[in-house]
């Protein structure tokens, strides 16, 4: 389980690596979406796998997942959300203000 | 019990949230309850930093849960000394947007200018990294659509570029937590001082990667080079008000690293001893060189005073880079010097742009400007202040940088790049100057530029009395800087502080499998 | 107290004269003279116990840490050049009220004349080295502002900056070499430098303290290699001229060597550096300043050269060459400020200082004539004039110098050269000026100029005659009292007698003084001295060349490296990155430490899945869609693996945000060109794939260790207490709203924010959707599809159900506020989608940006109640209710702030979606 985690999170990295440095706002966009699902991953595993009980302790306390990253990646996936759709509709701006969507403005 | 510590926090968001509500109010009403929130803030900084200037550490654990479960704000002389110097100039940037008028006319600009102000004073108050995240992720957000305000195009490019830049920065502060988090196990800072320096060395270099992630993030957030050639067109393109406000925003980058490092990574932390030493100091020479360059480089005064902020930085990541008492304590106060000094010239600047109807802040010759005896008195002491020429503040703090450098392996090296620049931005800024307010032509018969208003002029003149002021009152602001630097030398202050003396308790951390 | 009045009035008095004024109507120059005046009488007042050999010390610490306190010193020195400063400052403020046009600004000018008094002062009044250095910064800045008082005339700003420069960087240079001997002495108190004179030049660091401190008075002093900005500096108005460039600021650099004579000097090393410059500098100066045709410029380079004299007498390092200088510094003062007010008159009467077209002015203004050569004499060192005695002087200390040994016999030629050039320049300022023939083609008629124009002259000159007369009785005290305090030791004997018999000295100035007289003859009538063309290169051609390359230079740089391109702050960012990670990882091990969970097959499948969508949405990024349809795919899956391993309130909101975040990039994909085109090159694209590998090898490599190895959490607390004290089985929740509730307030904030900007940028944007975009690359047309349509209808209703029951199980089950806000959110927005903006608004008229303000307000409120309590803020409690139908039922204070967290995020998905899928519509009807 662990090597197939550690794999998705390096491809995922990779790709949005990749994306981030297109010429063009788009690709640059899903690089950043990308990036947020590895970022989110690690930052789960930092909590490390633990399989088949979810952290309610209704159940009893016997063999939890860590709780904390699960709290800490639902607030990064939120400010992400936030931030993405910033970016999403800057990069509209851009297009509108500089007359294309490359990513140092115009079409280069 | 005392909620004082938390007031910076919640002022900004009340006061923000209640602006958004405000659409339908006159404007002048606007404004006026914006500046009270901003006023009241810094009455509030104050008044904490009275409370703490003697020595002792505020500590609120929000919820009411014990660090390190809960998150705790903290607010020790470091932090309560930035509290001020963002109020400060946030009065004086806030009070500049309404006389000058021109960028307060949407209701959204005093929302979001108290969303600004709540992520500083957060970053500056919490007591937890990822907190911490959460709350440059406030200031970061507000200061994009700050900049973004007025929609022209320069600075929707700036914008963007600032935006994806930050972004991926984000992600790389969640990297560091996560790699901090899933070998130490929290997140207090408090907590951290004490659990990293017992990591054993199969543990150590993912903190240490985790540390230097953080490093580079703070870089971004601080313009330290080469992560920092985004801010002068960013700056210079930004309103005014808003860009004299970006002048505290790279501080908290290097808050953060005052915070974080001698804290947790400092010469105690066994494994992890100074991880950031070797980075900083010689990125900060560059950064203080390129930013020199920069100035000189310049084809306009907006531009100028960006690259200027660098040049500051870089002046100021160098007495960091010591690492030592009376480095920290040249850092603090340099610091809220080159906060002050940017801020004043970034208003100067507008103001002599706007009194040039035609040429606006290019350094090309033009008709004399209507008013350039008054700007150029201005214009001359904040360059003074800028360049660090005596008597103003700059020249006591490059004479702190200098001091606490001399006995360090480099100094040679330091001393001779600190004195350079500061020749190099004299030459500048005395260039740009001449240019601007001798070499001009008769006043041809053309729209003449009406007298800035009092109140505009009183924004740039109240922060040149600070820096006045931090020279008038010179003795007791370098003690104070002084009782920083021994703060952060010695964290069992903070540590004690937020755990409590004995943090016995805490030593049963049960392994969830 | 006293000492820092005698700086203050004239500092602070600065502003006086133009707040007088304008007020009062009051004259400028009567201001500048009174608070001159009044300086003088305080100085004065002390004359009796300094003149007595007291050094009065006083002042106070002001910023210790730095070493520096305002702390002043009076002794004879000091006495002396303050009396300078202000005795021939006094006559400066007389003479320029006649001089300056009525036009000009007189505020301005008498201001700035008087900020440099006042710094001036300082200099020669402190007793703290910083604060020496405060002060000499100052009179560089406010002679920078003087020398560019003309400031429409191109030479006065390029004189101007040159002088900033060069005074500027040597000021730089003293700081450090002052710090430096803060350092080693052990405080910047002069006092204490004076007394531990053994201690520094015994110091390993000497050299560098003295090259450092000489470059500060060599540039001041315009020593050569400095000295070419004080020509330059000439652009000044001439009573400018003769207070800073002759009598008083270019003086600092050799008070500097005075007052730290007895801390430096009597070493072989001070000996070379500075008498060494001190003679090239008078040699080179003098025969320079004879070929000038300009006057100021001919005193200018008589200036450097005298000064060079004075540095070359302290070069000497003996006490009776330390008095000749201390001497020289006195009569040079007094007879070249007399000349450079001559030379004024000559300007002012005439319009003109070139000496090629003045003659026999004689004729017309005899007055001027007589003072003007009497002047002159003495800056020729003739005979019962004050320039003789210190002349003699001079040429007997060459004669006493140990260190050459055998060729002892240079520095008396080279002197008596010097003097033969010194006598030649004198002559010709008189003769070519004021004698032969009557001028020709001048635009007016000469004549005397107004009386008070030559009072100050008479009394300077009349100081020439008497002290040259008179030494003993006029000057031996004041000379007494400042070698003395220069010397910090007992004087040496010397005599100030007009007659010493005849001696050496005296045939080297009758040498000079014939030879001078020859050399200027012979060159005036046989060799066409007036024809000769001034040097080509000069000190300020090289120096602006410097700048301008330096300009040129770091805009290549600047332009070149900060370039404004985002790929490459990206890739440096990235880069930056790696290299901390490797650095940071070094010693990492990858062996396992903890045991591992095995993978099924379902795991396996998932992974490949998000794999090859991953790859395939790169690969294929330039076809848009196509891409974001892939992207979609990762994120089910990445919420899929968060169901795997337990975390079923983060699958749930991974899911539905990825819905959101895919709805929102298909609008935007609307406004977008449909493809990017391809352009990076082969190489770039696989420069990035490099950094992409890398990458992503670093992390995975990262998460594998952090997956692998056995660590210890505070988890166990939140495990334990999420029940009993947070009232929630759902510890994820329980954190979200109660143990962290503060992150998750600042996380709404933050979509709050967002929302406000995104109606900010969306303001006025009407973006058409043409069917090509600008290079013909066709759009995508995807609007309202049918499939939406169908679904949307029943699904508000239920999304709604669904909501209320996420919401109110939240705090015990996988649910909460946010996942209910973002339900609704998501079930409102395909309204829009599937109908169109103008039908949902009309069914859904709320202003949502109010809604977030309210949110937050409410979630803030939640937080302030515990304050009622008296517990922090966002403290919580909960209790147990009975609910009709849903019976027994928990409800904890930490649920207002869920409900405010709620209210936040539906309204952000309305404003952030809404108002694009709003723009969506219009755009669709216009298209």
């Amino acid at each position: 389980m662990e090597a197939l985690f550690a794999i998705a999170i390096g491809a995922l990295t990779s790709c949005a690596v990749y994306l981030l440095l297109r010429a063009r706002t788009y690709p640059v966009l899903l690089g950043l979406t990308l990036l947020s699902y590895a970022v989110n991953l690690f930052l789960f595993a930092s909590g490390r796998l633990v399989m088949a009980s979810a952290p309610l302790t209704d159940q009893g306390l016997e063999h939890f997942p860590d709780p904390i990253p699960q709290a800490l990646v639902l607030t990064a996936i939120v400010i992400g959300f936030g931030m993405t759709a910033l970016m999403v509709v800057l990069a509209l701006r851009a297009i509108r203000a500089t007359g294309g969507d490359h990513v140092d403005g115009g079409e280069r | 019990m005392n909620h004082l510590p938390i007031a910076p926090i919640l002022l900004p968001l009340i006061a923000g949230s209640v602006l958004l509500l405000s659409t339908r109010w006159p404007p002048n009403a606007r404004r006026a309850f914006s500046l009270a929130a901003v006023v009241g803030q810094l009455v509030v900084a104050s008044m904490l930093f009275v409370m703490v200037r003697e020595g002792p550490v505020l500590v609120y654990a929000l919820g009411g849960w014990a660090p390190p479960f809960g998150i705790v704000l903290v607010v020790d002389r470091l932090a309560a000394a930035l509290l001020v110097l963002a109020g400060t100039v946030a009065c004086a940037s806030l009070l500049y947007a309404v006389a000058s008028d021109k960028e307060t006319s949407a209701p959204r600009f005093h929302a979001l200018f108290q969303f600004q102000l709540l992520g500083i004073q957060g970053a500056f108050l919490t007591g937890d990294l990822f907190n911490l995240f959460v709350f440059f992720e406030v200031l970061l957000i507000a200061s994009y659509a700050l900049l973004l305000h007025g929609l022209t195009a320069d600075r929707v490019k700036a914008a963007l570029h600032v935006v994806v830049l930050n972004l991926i920065g984000s992600a790389l502060f969640l990297l560091g937590v996560a790699l901090i988090y899933g070998v130490a196990g929290t997140l207090n800072f408090a907590d951290l001082a004490r659990v990293i320096p017992a990591l054993t060395s199969a543990d150590a270099p993912l903190a240490r990667t985790g540390a230097l992630l953080l490093l580079v993030v703070f870089a971004l957030k601080s313009a330290l080079l080469p992560l920092g050639f985004w801010l002068p067109r960013a700056y210079g393109a930004a309103a005014a008000a808003v860009a004299a406000l970006f002048a505290v925003l790279t501080k908290v980058g290097v808050y953060a690293v005052l915070r974080v490092y001698p804290l947790a990574f400092g010469p105690q932390a066994g494994e992890l001893a100074n991880v950031a030493e070797a980075w900083i100091l010689p990125l900060a020479l560059a950064t203080l060189a390129f930013g020199a360059l920069g100035v000189l480089a310049a084809r306009s005064l907006r531009i100028a005073a960006g690259w200027v902020v660098v040049y500051s930085v870089g002046s100021l990541l160098v007495a960091v880079a010591l690492f030592s008492e009376v480095g920290y304590a040249a850092a603090i106060y340099y610091m809220v010097h080159s906060t002050l000094a940017s801020a004043a010239l970034f208003l100067v600047v507008d103001l002599v742009a706007g009194d040039r109807t035609s040429a606006g802040d290019r350094l090309d010759t033009a008709d004399a400007m209507p008013h350039g005896a008054l700007l150029g008195s201005f214009f001359f002491f904040t360059v003074m202040a800028v360049a660090g020429l005596p008597p103003l503040s700059g020249f006591v703090g490059k004479v702190l940088i200098l001091d606490a450098s001399r006995g360090h392996p480099a100094a040679a090296l330091i001393w001779s790049s600190l004195l350079g620049a500061a020749l190099v931005v004299i030459v500048a800024l005395s260039r740009a100057g001449s240019a601007v307010f001798w070499r001009t032509l008769a006043p041809s018969g053309g729209a003449r530029a009406p007298r800035p208003s009092l109140a505009a002029l009183a924004a740039p003149a109240a922060i040149l009395g600070c820096i006045a002021a931090l020279v008038a009152w010179g003795g007791s602001a370098t003690a104070f800087a002084q009782a920083v630097g021994r703060d952060l030398a010695n964290p069992a202050v903070y540590v004690d502080a937020v755990l409590g003396g004995g943090h016995a308790q805490l030593d049963d951390r049960r392994r969830l499998r | 107290m006293l000492l820092s009045f005698v700086i203050l009035l004239p500092l602070l008095g600065a502003l006086l004269p133009t707040a007088l004024s304008r007020t009062l109507g009051v004259d400028p120059a009567r201001t500048a003279a009174a608070l001159a005046a009044a300086s003088l009488a305080l100085i004065l007042s002390q004359a009796p116990s300094v003149l007595a050999g007291a050094t009065l010390v006083s002042g106070w610490s002001w910023i210790p840490e730095a070493g520096l306190n305002a702390t002043f010193r009076l002794d004879g020195f000091g006495f002396l050049f303050a009396l300078l400063i202000l005795g021939i400052g006094l006559l400066v403020i007389l003479y320029s009220r006649y001089y300056l046009a009525p036009e000009e600004s007189k505020e301005r000018f008498y201001g700035l004349l008087l900020l440099f008094m006042g710094a001036m002062l300082g200099v020669v009044l402190a007793e703290n080295l910083l604060l020496l250095v405060t002060f000499w910064e100052l009179t560089s800045l406010s002679s920078f502002l003087l020398i560019g008082f003309w400031r429409h005339d191109a030479d006065a700003r390029r004189g101007a900056r040159l002088a900033l420069m060069v005074t500027g960087a040597g000021g730089l240079a003293l700081l450090a070499g002052v710090l430096l001997i803060g350092h080693v002495v052990g405080s910047f108190e002069l006092s204490d430098v004076l007394a531990s004179g053994p201690v520094i030049k015994a110091h390993p660091l000497y050299e560098t303290m003295l090259v450092l401190v000489l470059l500060g008075a060599f540039t001041k002093s315009a020593q050569f290699p400095f000295h070419f900005w004080l020509p330059h500096a000439m652009a000044a108005p001439t009573p400018v001229s003769a207070y800073l460039h002759s009598a008083t600021m270019v003086k600092a650099g050799v008070f500097l060597l005075g007052r730290l004579f007895p801390a430096f000097a009597g070493t072989e090393t001070w000996f070379y550096i500075v008498s060494g410059v001190g003679l090239t500098t008078q040699l080179f100066a003098a025969y320079v300043a004879f070929f000038r045709h300009d006057l100021k410029g001919l005193l200018a380079y008589s200036t450097v050269s005298h000064l060079g004299l004075i540095t070359l007498l302290f070069g000497f390092g003996t006490p009776a060459g330390a008095v000749a200088a201390v001497f020289h510094i006195i009569n040079h003062a007094v007879f070249k400020a007399s000349l450079f007010m001559a030379a004024g008159i000559v300007d002012h009467e005439t319009g003109t200082r070139d000496m090629r077209r003045l003659s026999g002015l004689a004729r017309f203004m005899p007055w001027t004539a007589a003072l003007a050569t009497i002047a002159a004499g003495a800056m020729a060192g003739v005979p019962l004039l004050n320039g003789f005695l210190s002349k003699e002087m001079f040429f007997a200390e060459t004669l006493q110098v140990q260190w050459l040994g055998a060729q002892y016999w240079m520095l008396p030629v080279a002197a008596t050269l010097a003097g033969v050039f010194t006598v030649a320049y004198s002559t010709r300022f008189v003769h070519d000026v004021f004698f032969g023939a009557p001028p020709q083609g001048l635009a007016r008629v000469p004549h005397e100029p107004p009386r008070w124009m030559k009072v100050p002259v008479e009394i300077l000159v009349g100081l020439c005659l008497l002290v040259g007369l008179l030494p003993a009785l006029i000057v031996d005290p004041l000379l007494r009292a400042a070698s003395g305090a220069v010397l910090q030791a007992p004087l040496p004997e010397y005599s100030l007698a007009l007659w010493h018999g005849f001696n050496l000295p005296v045939i080297m100035s009758v040498v000079a003084l014939t030879g001078g007289a020859i050399i200027y003859f012979a060159q005036r009538y046989y060799f066409g001295l007036h024809g000769y063309r001034q040097q080509r290169l000069d000190g300020r051609t090289v120096a602006e060349w410097l700048v301008a390359h330096a300009v040129a230079g770091s805009r290549q740089l600047v332009d070149r490296v900060a370039n404004a391109s985002l790929q490459r702050y990206v890739l440096l960012l990235l880069l930056a990155t790696l290299g901390v990670g490797l650095v940071g990882a070094r010693g990492l091990s990858l062996a396992p430490i903890d045991e591992l969970t095995p993978p099924d097959a379902l795991a396996v499948v998932l992974t490949a899945a998000l794999l090859i969508a991953a790859v395939a949405a790169t690969a294929l990024h330039a076809r848009r869609l196509l891409a974001l349809v892939l992207i979609g795919v990762v994120g089910l899956v990445v919420s899929l693996a968060f169901v795997r391993f337990s975390a079923p309130d983060l699958a749930l909101t991974q899911l539905l945000v990825e819905i959101v975040t895919v709805l929102l990039l298909l609008l935007a994909l609307y406004f977008m060109p449909a493809e990017s085109p391809r352009e990076s090159s082969g190489l770039r694209r696989a420069r990035d794939a490099v950094v992409a590998v890398a990458a992503g090898l670093g992390a995975g490599l990262l998460a594998w260790a952090v997956l692998t190895r056995p660590f210890s959490t505070i988890a166990w607390y939140y495990l334990e207490n999420a029940k009993p004290q947070g009232g929630g089985y759902n510890v994820v929740n329980v954190i979200l709203v109660d143990f962290r509730g503060f992150d998750t307030l600042g996380e709404i904030t933050v979509l709050g924010i967002a929302a406000v900007a995104i109606v900010a940028l969306l303001q006025e944007l009407r973006l058409d959707a043409p069917q090509r975009d600008w290079d013909g690359r066709p759009w995508a047309t995807e609007r309202h599809p049918l499939m939406l349509r169908v679904l949307a209808r029943p699904l508000l209703p239920l999304a709604l159900l669904v909501s209320v029951y996420l919401f109110l199980r939240g705090h015990n089950a996988p649910g909460g506020g946010f996942i209910a806000g973002l339900v609704t959110g998501t079930a409102i927005l395909l309204q829009y989608v599937a109908y169109g903006s103008d039908w949902a608004r009309q069914r859904l008229p709320w202003n949502y940006s109010t809604a977030i303000a309210l949110g937050l307000l409410l979630a803030t409120a939640t937080g302030l109640a515990s304050w009622a309590f008296g517990a922090p803020f966002l403290t919580s409690t909960f209790g147990y209710v009975h609910w009709p139908v849903v019976g027994e039922f928990e409800l904890a204070s930490a649920m207002m702030f869920d409900l405010g967290i709620y209210v936040v995020v539906v309204g952000v998905v309305m404003v952030i979606v809404g108002r694009l899928g709003a723009m969506s519509g219009s755009a669709g009807r216009d298209a």
